[in-house]
């Protein structure tokens, strides 16, 4: 079997706060294999934000093991692991997070940017990547031009741009209605398709049905990890 | 990498104008004024002392308006040439030149060109340290015979002949009279007042009063130039000028002096302290305006990362390193400066045109100033722009994506 995409082991994160360390994730141990999409469920407070930070790299675990792909990257270099998001990662973010001052097309072409790509074939692909989400007729608009359903789907060109093997989404349909969360869900599935492994936080149960596999958690631990029932899956 | 990265700080650059515009100011003033600095003021001074001739004084003819003690004209020329005569004798005393001098049309051929034509005897040259480029220079039987002889300037000689043209032997006239060029003077740039002394014509002093200027009273001469024989022998030289001219004069005690005796080397000292002391203002504007121009960026700088920092974890997100909000943030910074260097140049050398086509004053514009101007603005940039950018690298990417 080939290498996991995600393979975490014993996991711990504390903060420190004022009131001195404080867990926010206590041992978590989870395995994610290529082409898998996994919800992950809890409730507020419950360290998913934590972890889907550490599953970014964005920040670094007090304790336990995590590899990407193979590497671990538990102790990497800060550098090292901007490449790696750079090139592995796609993040999709609930407040969208598009640079205002930028359009489309630049922010689509952003991570091509940081992966030195030249300027035409960082153009080119991000028109693709913007008809890829039905939107290459605002290339050149400015982000606050369009809703916020077509926000996130720039946002997801941007994570798709570098062809990435992970997207990691962190309550994406969070400031979306419900038409355009099934709109956003729907596009999700179509990467998850293609072979693309996405791990996506949510709150609610009708976006956690879209994924294969939801993951709960409660105060920093895993307490269920469940593959998402046939009769939901049909349903959407 | 630099290329979207330039374009970004440019863009970063124009979405504030205001606050940019504001910020640059320090840079621009600064800028603004090492132009004129850097043109080597100090060094046109040093220059034109040292054409001028050392341990001069002049003697200039002045009025008999006080007594009447004299002619009754009440104005008039009161130095003659005797009076030249009787200063040469006096001790410490080099060289004398009775001169009189005025501007006047020359005319070679078709063209005709307005020049300085000064009147007076060979010590002339000797007392500025004059030399010949070519031909020779005449003598004091010149002057008693009153030849028709003259020696001609750089400038004079180019706007009156054609390039390559010997002027030596040539004629030309002044007043109707043809005068043959003998010699021609050499180069020496424009005096304290910015006048180009190579603007002239020289001829015997008896020639250019009988031909030239005419003048009413025979052998009465408007300007005296002595020489002493070293600067410290000129408040001797001063004091027994003064008291020579005032015998022959027969001034008497209570009156004032008919003639006025003017260093030149203390004028052209104060002429250098007045440069220095300019030069130093506006080193002290420009290093001022310099500094507070790059707190200004600096400050700017941190408020604009302050401002950017969603932006700033959004980038490291995806994928951008430290280096490159480093370099981001430093590029935009010097650009600012930079960009402020640029305008500065701009209004420093149009200033210093504009002063030069209104004024006598003339500023040299070097390209060592406009780089130096640009390396010092660079190095603004990147000094006041390292702490912002430093600030903006250092950031937690989830800190800053978590910024509001
Ligand atoms: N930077 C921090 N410093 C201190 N404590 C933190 C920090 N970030 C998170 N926490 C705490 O860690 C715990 C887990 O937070 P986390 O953001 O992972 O929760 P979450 O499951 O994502 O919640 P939500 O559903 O509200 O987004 C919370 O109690 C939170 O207060
Ligand atoms: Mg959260």
């Amino acid at each position: 079997m080939a290498e996991a995409v995600i393979r975490v082991v014993g996991l711990c994160k504390s903060y420190e706060t004022a009131a001195g360390l404080f867990p926010a994730l206590k041992g978590v141990d989870l395995m994610i294999e290529r082409g898998e999409f996994v919800a992950i469920m809890g409730p507020s407070g419950s360290g998913k934000s934590t972890f889907m930070n550490l599953l970014g790299c964005l920040d670094t675990p007090t304790m336990g093991e995590y590899h990407l792909v193979g590497r671990n990257v538990a102790h990497m270099p800060g550098d090292e692991l901007a490449i790696l998001r750079n090139r592995t990662i796609g993040f999709v973010f609930q407040g969208f997070n598009l640079l205002p001052r930028s359009n489309l097309e630049d922010n689509v072409a952003l991570p091509l940017v940081y992966a030195h790509v030249e300027r035409e074939p960082r153009r080119e692909k991000a028109r693709q990547m913007l008809a890829r989400v039905g939107l290459d007729a605002y290339a050149k608009s400015l982000p606050a031009r369009i809703s916020g359903g077509q926000q996130q789907r720039v946002a997801i060109a941007r994570a798709l741009i570098n062809s990435p093997r992970l997207i990691l989404a962190d309550e994406p349909t969070g400031n979306l209605d419900s038409h355009t969360s099934e709109e956003i869900m729907a596009l999700f599935g179509q990467l998850n398709d293609e072979g693309i492994t996405i791990v996506l936080v949510t709150h609610e149960a009708d976006i956690a049905a879209h994924a294969k596999r939801q993951v709960r958690f409660l105060d920093g631990h895993i307490v269920s990890d469940v593959a998402t029932p046939a009769r939901a899956l049909a349903s959407c | 990498m630099l290329g979207p990265m330039l374009g970004e700080a440019w863009h970063a650059m124009g979405s504030n104008r205001m606050r940019t515009a504001l910020t640059m100011l320090g840079m621009v003033i600064g800028v603004g004024s090492v132009v004129p600095i850097g043109q080597g003021a100090q060094y046109a001074v040093a220059q034109t002392i040292s054409t001028m001739g050392s341990n001069l004084y002049i003697v200039i003819a002045g009025s008999t308006s006080t007594g009447g003690v004299r002619t009754g004209s009440g104005f008039g020329p009161t130095l003659n040439v005797a009076d030249a005569e009787a200063i040469a004798e006096l001790d410490d005393v080099t060289h004398v030149a009775p001169t009189h001098q005025g501007t006047q049309q020359l005319v070679y051929g078709a063209k005709n060109w307005s020049a300085t034509v000064v009147g007076t005897t060979p010590s002339y040259l000797d007392a500025r340290s004059w030399t010949l480029v070519s031909g020779y220079a005449f003598s004091e039987s010149d002057v008693r015979s009153a030849t028709r002889v003259a020696l001609i300037g750089k400038t004079a000689a180019e706007n009156l002949f054609v390039p390559g043209e010997d002027p030596v032997g040539k004629t030309i006239r002044i007043r109707q009279t043809p005068f043959t060029i003998i010699g021609v003077l050499g180069a020496k740039g424009q005096n304290l007042d910015g006048r180009d002394q190579d603007d002239t014509i020289i001829i015997p002093l008896t020639t250019a009063q009988r031909k030239v200027f005419g003048v009413p009273f025979a052998g009465s001469v408007r300007v005296i130039m002595v020489q002493a024989s070293s600067a410290e022998a000129m408040p001797s030289v001063e004091k027994s000028v003064t008291a020579l001219l005032r015998q022959r004069h027969r001034i008497r005690e209570d009156m004032d002096n008919d003639f006025y005796i003017r260093n030149l080397a203390a004028a052209a000292d104060s002429a250098a302290e007045t440069t220095r002391v300019m030069s130093l203002l506006l080193g002290a504007i420009a290093s001022v305006s310099l500094l507070v121009g790059g707190i200004g960026i600096m400050n700017i700088m941190l408020v604009s990362v302050t401002e950017r920092t969603r932006e700033i974890g959004i980038r490291m997100a995806i994928g951008a390193r430290q280096k490159d909000i480093l370099t981001q943030f430093l590029l935009e910074a010097i650009m600012i400066s930079i960009t402020g260097c640029l305008i500065g140049l701009i209004l420093g050398i149009g200033g210093a045109l504009l002063v030069n086509a209104i004024t006598d004053m003339v500023i040299v514009i070097s390209g060592g100033s406009v780089l130096v101007a640009f390396a010092v603005a660079a190095s603004v940039g990147v000094f006041f722009g390292l702490y912002p950018a430093r600030k903006a690298a250092a950031l937690d990417p989830i800190e800053a994506l978590r910024y509001q």
